[in-house]
């Protein structure tokens, strides 16, 4: 008892620090709700308003008249659930290859995909978007998405998983049962490897959702606009209405916060296994 | 019975077919990795090497390109506004992630602790950040630090008696806020990587310790940090990785004068002014390519410096 007491005791500053952190990362999320249901006006009243508004739709119309939202909604999800799908085959595929298959420059194909991870992003951007460009890609949902298909990591998941958690005596046995590579990869390989297949996925929804510079550089036509370029835009006006633009990002922002809450163990947890294998 | 069938028929189809089970592994081998490295052929590697070529080239995007040897890269390297965007970028990069990595560690150990409870709140609530996009971390941002004397930062800074600063246009005003958005959106994420790193060590190093009479102070410097040396670098390589590529959060927090004002001009947001502002695809290369150099520089030193960090704290653990 007197141990606990003093276990208790000696974690209060732990609490505080914890609590304060906390806070400090959800402040920004209710600090938005608030100006999201505010008048522009309310920006500037001292002390700060802190509580909400009723705003909520009048601010959401503005956002509306300004912005293809709804639209841009819609880009935003198909861009991100094809590449999402169209990764997961590719990687999957090649990572059955580098796990269960034997092949002459096995090893030096697999160091050449690590090597892929090293180049930034950047270098090769004015020649991928002069590509899309020749290809008549710009403002199309295939022009912001060609780019995200590369992903090295997801390779280097899936070999890991599949070699881990697919076993080699299944392989033989559906082999003598003339079950083909590619029966094998659709009916043995990728229902054991749905796990891997949402930390993956988890990782690469995030990724196409929240990047910013490619689909700035390639989407210049509003009806084009996914939700991260549209938001951007409306922060280019001369004057801001702030409340306007804090309700675009709030409702932008809302379903993925929805997302992560339902799902948060394999959000988390996809950062482990993302960085640590 | 049913199984023997089944094998002399597969064997029997096996000697029919032309491939043997080796050479059909093989093609499956590199039939099923084709789809990579075709798309990498594309995408990946024919810009990289289309980049490095521009570098040595003048072009618009139109027309014939013209061979003019080093002299994009010299055009770069004296332009001033260059070398204030590196500058800015290490800077905004400094403040934003270093201090990262100490929060970090220190939350991974508190949520590391077993006598806390409600860690998977704290978790979920201190990753939340990092779900958010750059984009609506920016914009958020840039109205609580909103040039406008009533700017709710100014009124946070006011209560410690701090006059108002003009965030958005001033060089320290600029990259202070920027730095804190970056550390704001990521801290949650190096703390995850962290706290998995902390749930790697044994626990009974520690119950040896603490028998050996060792402090908990001692115990972290000597067993906790040697430990999670490998996260650290880790953690430390993505951040210079990352920091130097810095671009929508300048971009977006600064709006429409993003590209006409120096004091939060990133590398990034350079090479991109550059070629889709002023149109010169060469020179935007040739900066490619250089941050390409810093990039592998900076992530090699600092991979290095933190190994060998580690490296000295394990040899005193030991000789302790």
């Amino acid at each position: 008892m007197n141990n606990m007491k003093r276990a208790a005791k000696g974690t209060l500053p732990v609490y505080i620090a914890l609590g304060f952190a906390s806070l400090v990362s959800i402040f920004p999320f209710y600090w938005m709700f608030v100006m999201a249901t505010q008048p522009s006006a309310a920006y500037n009243s001292i002390p700060p308003t802190l509580l909400p508004g009723d705003q909520l739709v009048e601010n959401f119309m503005k956002v509306l008249d300004t912005i293809p939202f709804f639209q841009a909604m819609w880009n935003t999800i198909v861009l991100c659930s094809t590449v999402t799908l169209a990764v997961l085959f590719i990687s999957s595929l090649a990572g059955f290859a580098f796990a269960k298959f034997q092949f002459p420059g096995k090893n030096f194909f697999f160091i050449l995909i690590l090597l892929t991870m090293v180049i930034p992003p950047q270098l090769g951007l004015i020649p991928q978007f002069y590509l899309v460009s020749q290809l008549g890609w710009l403002d199309t949902l295939l022009g912001a998405g060609v780019l995200f298909l590369l992903n090295p990591l997801g390779i280097f998941l899936m070999r890991q998983y599949i070699s881990e958690s697919v076993p080699d005596e299944l392989m033989e046995a559906a082999k003598l049962d003339g079950c083909s590579n590619f029966r094998i990869y659709r009916s043995i390989v990728l229902p054991i490897i749905k796990p891997a297949f949402a930390t993956l996925g988890i990782i690469v929804f995030t990724l196409v959702w929240g990047e910013f510079l490619w689909q700035f550089t390639v989407l210049r036509d509003p009806a084009s606009y996914t939700l991260q370029v549209a938001l951007a835009s409306l922060n280019n006006a001369f004057r801001v209405d702030f409340g306007m633009l804090l309700s675009g990002v709030f409702w932008a922002t809302v379903p993925l916060i929805l997302i992560f809450l339902i799902f948060n163990k394999w959000f988390i947890s996809s950062i482990t296994e993302g960085s640590i294998k | 019975m049913e199984s023997v069938q089944k094998r002399q028929h597969a064997s029997k189809a096996a000697a029919k077919t032309p491939l043997s089970e080796k050479k059909k592994d093989m093609l499956s081998g590199y039939l099923y990795m084709a789809p990579f490295f075709i798309i990498f052929a594309i995408i990946g590697l024919y810009p990289a090497v289309f980049s490095i070529i521009l570098a040595f080239q003048k072009w618009t995007g139109l027309g014939a390109m013209e061979f003019v040897g080093f002299s994009n890269f010299v055009v770069v390297l004296q332009d001033p506004l260059f070398w204030k965007s590196l500058y800015n970028t290490v800077i905004i990069g400094l403040m934003g992630t270093a201090p990262q990595l100490v929060v970090g560690i220190i939350l991974a150990y508190f949520l590391n602790m077993a006598v806390i409870r409600f860690t998977n709140f704290f978790r979920v609530t201190i990753f939340m950040p990092y779900i958010t996009s750059m984009v609506a971390v920016a914009l958020v941002f840039g109205v609580f630090f909103s040039s406008s004397e009533t700017a709710l930062a100014n009124y946070v800074i006011g209560l410690f008696g701090v006059d108002p600063v003009s965030w958005k246009t001033s060089e320290w005003g600029a990259k202070i806020a920027i730095s804190l958005m970056v550390f704001w959106r990521w801290v949650g994420y190096n703390t995850i990587i962290y706290l998995a790193g902390l749930q790697s060590i044994p626990k009974d190093l520690y119950e040896a310790a603490t028998i050996d009479g060792a402090g908990k102070v001692q115990q972290f410097l000597h067993i906790t940090i040697p430990l999670l040396k490998p996260f650290i670098v880790l953690t430390v390589f993505m951040s210079t990785v990352g920091a130097l590529q810095l671009f929508a959060e300048p971009a977006v927090f600064l709006g429409s004068s993003a590209f006409n004002r120096d004091e939060a001009m990133t590398v990034v947001m350079y090479l991109y002014r550059d070629a889709f502002n002023l149109g010169s695809f060469g020179t935007a290369s040739a900066t490619a390519v250089l941050l390409l150099i810093i990039i592998v520089a900076a992530a090699a030193i600092n991979t290095w410096l933190t190994s060998g960090f580690g490296r000295k704290q394990k040899r005193r653990a030991f000789t302790k």
